[in-house]
């Protein structure tokens, strides 16, 4: 274990340990944009930056290892002052529109502006101005909000490993691209969008459909494929208008194409909304108390008639364990078949 | 699972998603990892960065291929003959546990000499994968510390599926690879619950847990527990039902949440078997194929307007919330089948979800531990039989269910259904990543369909020049079962002589053209294999 002090509180973390590690093990904030846990550090943002006594210049917390009995300072004056300077920096050339932002609330460069109370643009001047959408179905690029954290880049390459997107040219024209600007080899998974810490990127079908007022968050768990990933539903007048899933998932947060974006179909026209009973080859409406009566007095006669075996029942690897339960309680107990089957072999 | 369960007791991922990521080697064959389990394979790639050695054996070049230090491109339905050829190269260089055979299993001798005749290059004969490749697997997973091997339906749905199987778990017994963390044989499930379905008993002759209901002991607790006399002989499975409704000795069928018609093998022996009912009774979100032929739809409720619990494929119970109300009149399933119970003259109330679930832990000691609360956010895994009890990441850590895990000897079968020169191609089915099963929910979502909106065969350069076929032409894929038309998508992932099609879409079933031939033992249908015909459609 290494001993240092952090803004004179005494912290052992194993050797190895960025200074950003340690300070937020002991529950001391440090402001960041570029940082994620799960990501190899960058060193990007440099809101992290810290001072450590016996170097003379500030340096960035996420990229550096503790040392033994290091002493260091996560907010002076000089140090916050600096911050104040970058935040503003980025914000010269950044879209001042959050009240339209899908981000807004959950944004975290309006929450830093709002901390350091950001008003004035001190380096007014040229702006990137990026023109042109493209046409993917999932996910809405707004490039002028892009801080170039290049989360995106590190989420693609080492979380999914397609690397489908890099940081191209230099300077004032540097930009997220992918290949030559235009091989993109995306899967739609997501992944980006949840790192992506202000509005460059957003889910299309997210949008203006409401954002954190009025919402309500549910954890429930992803109903596609047998990886059980936890999924947040966020839902807006009884309307799922966003999936979201949490880092403290067996998933850790990360998803793919059909758990993020394939939740539609819960509002689609087309769910069935009333029982029907078939009459000539045709369907028509009926009460429940009808088509209960009818499916009570058919599987009646038919069991009657022909004994329980002659009747089956599957069950269905969507239901929950529940529901399955007493689908198969019903056939064995009430029906009296072992005829009790579900997908399992497709 | 049936193969699973014989070995070893229990039939089910040994190990659980987040170990993963600490495995030395990984051998995945038959499972298109990336595309049918995309959270699973992150963690295979972020092995793969940890340093890890990924085999994969599939007869297409799928992603994983990018991060494989082996691939092996055996041909399709040859399994057996390429892990009995690895098992050979293992059993000559005594890359094997000795101490773990002795103790713990059972059957070896037997067993080895099963395996004498599979020598590399009979193995390389049969499969088409080269004798050096062979014995390199070997040495990757024979000499690893943490190695397991995933499966999924790639080796499950062939007429010998469950011999596919006994020799994964001939290969994970001969070296002692099970019991330990990052250490087994993974079944990879794949539906949200149907781990669970399997758990709950609803297959034809096991109750909930696992419990046959032909041992007189085990049906008299669930008869005690539940007040009536339950019938003793095993049921029939989904596909025999099908035979039973066509054959006219199945009367009724209530199907709860399926769509059999686009799922089963062979579509128009399905649509046949299913209209020849007297009575069908489908209980759904949407008006599937299988509704359409229904005397009585119910509306049910999704995923999203309910509460209850799903276990995923690595036997892991989560939190399922309700977050909407259901639409119109729909209701949720449990809430039917207890008023269709009481109506019929059984009582079956029950005043929350979760009392159901104390009754299941009543009647399976392996569940006994969980309660709605302890679930959290990441779930228990069953073995979880006590209130304090963690729940199990990785089984058979102090031993085997059933005592000591049986060898069975395993020899190769060719697939039911060969390429011949009326049908020359062979026809391997499965998912791809933006549509799932039949559809029915995913093509409901106008993004996915935006990106993946049609049905398509793969087939590769080679296959198409000779049949003078450019991508995008509409083509007519034909077996002796049936045809349908959809566009060619040309690839390298198939190997010569070999085209893949979804199953998603319904205007062009894969389904159509599938082999009904099952698995004598657990009656999977050999969904990953059959001959098949290809035509430019209009060609005549």
């Amino acid at each position: 274990m290494i001993h240092l002090t952090i803004n004179g509180l005494p912290v052992s973390v194993p050797e190895g340990t960025t200074i950003l590690d340690a300070a937020r093990s002991a529950d001391i904030p440090i402001p960041t944009l570029c940082h994620h846990p799960k990501l190899t550090p960058y060193g990007g943002c440099r809101l992290c930056i810290v001072e450590v006594k016996g170097i003379n210049r500030p340096v960035t917390s996420c990229t550096t290892p503790v040392a033994a009995d290091m002493e260091v300072a996560t907010t002076t004056p000089a140090i916050e002052g600096m911050r104040k300077t970058i935040l503003e920096l980025i914000l010269s050339d950044h879209p001042n529109d959050c009240m339209v932002c899908e981000k807004a609330g959950d944004c975290a460069l309006q929450e830093l502006a709002y901390f350091y109370g950001v008003r004035e643009n001190r380096f007014d001047g040229e702006r990137r101005c990026y023109a042109g959408k493209d046409r993917n179905p999932f996910i809405d690029r707004d490039m002028e909000k892009c801080i170039l954290c290049g989360k995106c880049v590190r989420v693609c390459e080492e979380v999914q490993g397609v690397g489908a997107i890099d940081i191209a040219y230099r300077g004032f024209n540097a930009k997220i691209c992918p290949p030559f600007e235009k091989d993109l080899s995306c899967e739609f998974c997501g992944q980006c969008v949840s790192v992506c810490p202000t509005g460059a990127l957003t889910g299309k079908a997210w949008t203006q459909r409401g954002r954190q007022k009025d919402i309500k968050e549910v954890d429930t768990i992803c109903p596609y494929c047998g990886c059980g990933c936890g999924i947040t539903l966020h839902v807006r007048r009884n309307e799922i208008v966003r999936v979201s899933s949490r880092e403290e998932t067996i998933n850790e947060g990360w998803l793919c194409p059909k758990g993020r974006f394939g939740y539609t179909f819960v509002n689609s026209p087309e769910r069935l909304h009333v029982p029907l009973i078939k009459e000539k080859g045709v369907f028509r409406e009926a009460g429940w108390d009808e088509a209960m009566s009818l499916i009570v007095s058919k599987l009646g006669k038919i069991k009657k008639k022909y004994g329980p075996d002659a009747i089956g029942g599957l069950a269905s690897a969507r239901c929950t364990n529940e529901e399955n339960y007493l689908f198969q309680k019903f056939m064995r107990a009430v029906i009296g078949t072992n005829n009790i089957d579900h997908c399992a072999r497709l | 699972m049936a193969g699973l369960a014989t070995v070893f007791g229990s039939g089910a991922m040994t190990n659980s998603i987040p170990e993963i990521e600490n495995n030395d080697a990984l051998l995945v064959i038959g499972s298109n990892t990336t595309e049918t389990h995309p959270i699973v394979a992150l963690r295979m790639k972020k092995a793969f960065r940890k340093g890890a050695q990924i085999i994969v054996a599939d007869p297409r070049k799928i992603d994983l291929v990018r991060f494989s230090a082996l691939w092996l491109r055996h041909k399709p339905g040859t399994d057996v003959a390429l892990l009995n050829g690895v098992m050979h190269v293992l059993l000559k260089e005594k890359l094997i546990d000795r101490d773990f055979i002795s103790e713990r299993t059972e059957g070896f001798e037997a067993f080895r000499k099963s395996i004498d005749s599979f020598t590399p290059e009979a193995a390389q004969r049969i499969t088409g994968v080269p004798k050096k490749d062979i014995i390199k697997a070997a040495h990757i997973y024979g000499k690893a510390e943490r190695p397991a091997v995933f499966y999924t339906m790639g080796i499950t749905q062939h007429t010998h599926g469950t011999q596919n199987v006994f020799a994964i778990a001939n290969l994970a017994l001969m070296t002692g690879n099970l019991g330990r963390e990052s250490t087994g044989v993974n079944p990879l499930r794949g539906q949200n619950n149907v781990q669970g379905s399997t758990d709950m008993g609803c297959i034809p002759n096991q109750f909930p847990g696992y419990q046959r209901v032909d041992m007189p002991s085990i049906r008299e607790k669930f008869e005690s527990a539940w007040g009536v006399r339950l019938p003793d002989r095993p049921g029939l499975t989904a596909t025999e039902m099908a035979d039973a409704a066509h054959e006219g000795d199945l009367k009724a069928l209530y199907i709860m949440g399926e769509n059999p018609v686009i799922s089963d093998p062979d579509t128009n022996h399905t649509r046949k078997a299913l209209q020849h009912l007297d009575f069908l009774v489908v209980q759904d979100i949407f008006m599937t194929e299988t509704a359409e032929l229904a005397d009585v739809v119910l509306p049910a409720s999704c995923f999203a307007e309910k509460e209850g619990t799903f276990t995923n494929t690595e036997r892991r119970l989560q939190r399922v919330r309700r977050a909407v109300a259901a639409p119109g009149q729909a209701r949720e399933d449990s809430e039917i089948i207890m008023e269709l119970s009481t109506r019929m003259g059984f009582d079956m109330k029950y005043r929350f979800m979760e009392e159901i679930l104390r009754e299941i832990g009543r009647l399976w000691p392996a569940v006994a531990g969980i309660t709605y609360e302890r679930l959290g956010m990441r779930g228990l895994q069953w073995p979880c039989p006590t209130h304090d009890h963690p729940g199990t990441p990785y089984l058979f850590k102090g031993g085997f269910p059933r005592g000591k895990a049986s060898f069975t000897p395993v020899e190769y079968e060719p697939s039911r259904e060969l390429p011949d020169n009326e049908y020359p191609f062979v026809l391997t089915t499965g998912r791809q990543l933006f549509q799932y099963h039949t559809g029915s929910m995913t093509r409901k979502v106008a993004e996915l369909n935006a990106v993946a909106p049609t049905a398509y065969v793969e087939i590769n350069a080679r296959d198409a020049a000779s049949l003078r076929v450019a991508d995008g032409d509409m083509l007519t894929v034909s077996s002796r079962r049936g045809s349908i038309s959809l566009q060619a998508l040309i690839s390298e992932r198939p190997a010569d002589g070999v085209v893949f099609i979804p199953f998603h879409y319904r205007e062009a079933a894969a389904n159509v053209l599938t082999n009904p031939a099952r698995d004598p033992i657990c009656n999977i249908p050999e969904l990953k294999v059959c001959a098949v015909r290809i035509e430019k459609a209009g060609a005549g």
